[in-house]
């Protein structure tokens, strides 16, 4: 098994998410991670979807995900041609003693303090799987009172764009009554 | 409402506005019930000179009946029903027709935008309870969507591989005014199918095709949809290739032809599944692979290239991995395969498939599909199915319930046209076959409809005889009485000691079925004797102004064969209990 990471272009309506979460539970799919937002269109909404498997259940699952009608594109984003960044908000245990200690942890991964209270702070960090680990690890030693991640976003390097071609309106003719 | 259809930008409520779309999608017939959130849709219906609406008795044999319809018309069925219990009896039936790939709208009333999500009376999420059997479902809370949802809904339905929609309309959009305008185009970015196929993978399979030895034309339910016989037949001839035909394809080759082997699978012909199992290329046409036909998926057709061509590109490669896959239309695929093969043939290039045409003869002749006539005289289900199909003919339509009377109406029964055997292949739907002849006789009424049930079946939906007698759906219902769940019963036979847990119907005894015919409107028969069987069809045959109901009695302990037993390889086919053919490989 192995990680992939789809890019799914889908339209904005109700229900979707629903869809699409059920597709992957009733035909035996973990979803590791996923994230939606909206795009450059108001109309489309994009998921960016981490699933652990292999490649030929891979290949069945994009299928199954194309036939949802309001699935209008797939990508699979392969790692060096692509970039990913998850977000991360932590709070961590910060007394006057190990304060200093902690912002330069922030520092070092070039995170954000967002919130400061007597014993704690919180900490806004932004990065790939492997740096938010990293950080984490760096950062349990003084006591981890809280964490919440985002799901993981992508994007294909270079100038093109998944989303320019689809997009383009293909009308169906309704046969007259 | 008919003097305002199609009329642009015309003012009138959700309830006109839906079923004036209805009308504009060219619906002509309804199997429905009214309730409360719907209720404002049915007023205007009254009022359509259009639709016919048939009041059934039960949500479940209006899915049924709207299957049962699409698929001896190639229309769109359609079914309606009010929220909750209403549209959840439809699950049934959406599920079905998601696995038959059965062209189907079905209309459900929801409550009132405002109440959706309150646990109010009658409310169940039925977009969402039918996300996963349906080919789309939508949920309408604004009567200005109504007209472009149901023009989506029959688009969806009926294009690519056809399956059922669902659109379920909240009572408060149907009690709004709104203006009715029927759309002239659809704007669906997520859904184009390819009915196409590409140039370079007909090219592959005709070299394929003439380069293998060992051809088998293993054609599904797909052809039927696809209306492909025709061009199925030519195809055949030309190339002189054996031909399957699925439980879902029987009718989409005529079972007279020399060339055809029967049924594969489960409980297959022998030749059916020898030809599969032994071949080294097969030629999938609309069929997928399933379980029932494929038995153990490691040992199925273990020297086979396959080329797989289907509508659905999900279903290529699903099961099986795939030599040339093939996305399009079985019609337009069969035709470019046809085309090129002439063009080749033309310059000198055919398949010699002869050596392999008389191994498949020979296996097809020693290993007929028959059965043994029971010693005490009493009546053998299968002699009755066979008695039936050749009195009724080939112009008949014949549905089905689920079990051994399936199987067993799916081999005595000589068919020779699609559109012909409606049955429930892939979700196995005991009770399908009476709701599906009557939907079938309404969308066909010259023609004959025989429903072949089994006794457990038609206890399940035969409350639409009452239908059916009221609205003039003059149906026959040949029940097929083993006093069992036959097929259970079977299993529990050869894999179980014969320890017949809970099989026991005792329908020789309770219902009295000639008396619930009659008390239903229908003219009701019995049988249980060789001897009386054609006497008692040819009665039902010249009944044509009234339902009629046949028990036909017969004795418990037939068995389906050929059988595969589940999750065997079909090398482990056997002909009767205890008994394998022997194939001479030295034929090959």
């Amino acid at each position: 098994m192995s990680k992939h990471t789809l890019s799914v272009l889908v339209e904005n309506k109700p229900g979707v998410l629903a869809r699409i979460a059920g597709l992957f539970s009733r035909r035996g799919f973990n979803i590791e991670s996923l994230a939606v937002g909206p795009t450059e269109h108001p109309e489309v909404s994009r998921m960016t979807i981490v699933v652990n498997v292999d490649v030929s259940p891979l290949e069945q699952v994009t299928k199954q995900l194309n036939k949802l009608i309001e699935v209008i594109k797939i990508v699979e984003l392969d790692g060096p041609a692509s970039i990913s960044r998850e977000l991360m908000l932590v709070k961590v245990k910060a007394d006057p003693q190990t304060r200093g200690a902690v912002l330069d942890a922030v520092q070092l991964f070039r995170a954000k303090v967002v919130d400061v209270s007597p014993d704690a702070i919180t900490i806004q960090a932004t990065g790939n799987a492997d740096k938010l680990g990293d950080f984490l690890r760096v950062l349990e030693p003084f006591g981890i009172r809280e964490l919440v991640q985002s799901g993981m976003v992508a994007i294909g390097r270079g100038s093109r764009s998944i989303s320019e071609r689809t997009l383009r309106p293909v009308p169906v003719a309704v046969p007259a009554p | 409402m008919t003097e305002q259809r199609g009329t642009a930008g015309a003012a009138m409520s959700g309830a006109q506005s839906l079923i004036a779309s209805l009308e504009s999608a060219g619906v002509t017939d309804i199997f429905g019930i009214p309730g409360g959130a719907i209720l404002p849709a049915y007023d205007p219906l009254m009022d359509s000179t259009r639709i016919r609406h048939i009041l059934v008795r039960h949500e479940q044999g209006a899915g049924h009946a709207a299957q049962g319809y699409a698929a001896a018309t190639g229309k769109v069925g359609v079914c309606m029903a009010t929220s909750g219990p209403g549209a959840t009896n439809l699950v049934t039936p959406l599920a079905d027709a998601h696995m038959d790939s059965v062209p189907l709208v079905a209309v459900t009333g929801q409550v009132g935008a405002s109440m959706i999500g309150t646990d109010a009376f009658q409310e169940a999420d039925i977009r969402g309870i039918t996300m996963p059997i349906t080919k789309h479902s939508f949920l309408v809370t604004d009567p200005a969507d109504i007209a472009r949802t149901v023009a989506e809904a029959f688009h969806i339905a009926s294009t690519g591989r056809p399956g059922p929609v669902l659109v379920d309309v909240a009572k408060s959009a149907l009690q709004a005014m709104t203006t009715f305008e029927w759309p002239t185009e659809l704007h669906l970015p997520g859904y184009r199918p390819v009915t196409r196929p590409h140039s370079k993978q007909i090219r592959e399979a005709v070299r394929l095709i003439l380069a293998s030895r060992k051809p088998v034309l293993y054609v599904g339910g797909g052809v039927i949809r696809a209306q492909a016989s025709a061009g199925l037949l030519k195809l055949a001839e030309a190339t002189g290739m054996p031909v399957v035909t699925t439980l879902m394809a029987r009718g989409a080759f005529p079972d007279s032809h020399v060339q055809h082997l029967g049924m594969p699978g489960m409980h297959g012909t022998v030749a059916a599944v020898a030809a599969l199992q032994k071949s080294d290329l097969i030629i999938s046409l609309g069929a997928r692979f399933d379980d029932r036909v494929t038995g153990n998926l490691d040992s199925f057709a273990p020297h086979a290239k396959v080329i797989h061509a289907d509508i659905d590109p999900a279903e290529i490669g699903k099961n099986r991995p795939v030599d040339v896959p093939i996305v399009g239309d079985c019609a337009e695929v069969i035709a470019d395969l046809l085309a090129l093969l002439q063009s080749e043939e033309a310059a000198g290039n055919t398949g010699d498939y002869e050596g392999w045409v008389a191994f498949l003869a020979g296996v097809k002749k020693t290993y007929p599909v028959g059965y043994d006539a029971p010693g005490d005289g009493s009546l053998a289900p299968q002699y009755v199915i066979e008695r039936l199909g050749h009195i009724a003919g080939p112009d008949s339509i014949y549905t089905s319930g689920v079990g051994q009377h399936q199987m067993w109406a799916a081999h005595f029964v000589n068919y020779e046209r699609p559109n012909t055997w409606i049955n429930s292949g892939g979700l196995g739907t005991m009770g399908y076959a009476v709701p599906a002849a009557m939907g079938a006789k309404v969308g066909m009424p010259d023609t004959v409809v025989w429903a072949i049930d089994g006794d457990g079946c038609f206890q399940m939906t035969n409350q639409e005889l009452a239908t059916c007698a009221i609205n003039d759906i003059p149906i026959k219902v040949a029940i097929i009485n083993n006093e069992s769940l036959g097929m259970v019963r079977q299993w529990q036979t050869l894999f179980y000691n014969s320890r017949y847990s809970n099989t026991d119907l005792q329908s020789k005894r309770i219902p009295d079925f000639v008396k619930l015919a009659e008390a239903y409107g229908c003219v009701g028969l019995s049988c249980e004797s060789p001897e009386q069987v054609d006497a008692t069809i040819e009665k039902a045959m010249a009944i044509d102004d009234q339902p009629v109901v046949v028990d036909f009695r017969v004795h418990r302990d037939a068995m389906v064969w050929p059988m595969v037993a589940a999750g065997t390889s079909n090398d482990e086919i056997k002909y009767a209990r205890d008994l394998a053919p022997q194939f001479d490989e030295d034929d090959l």
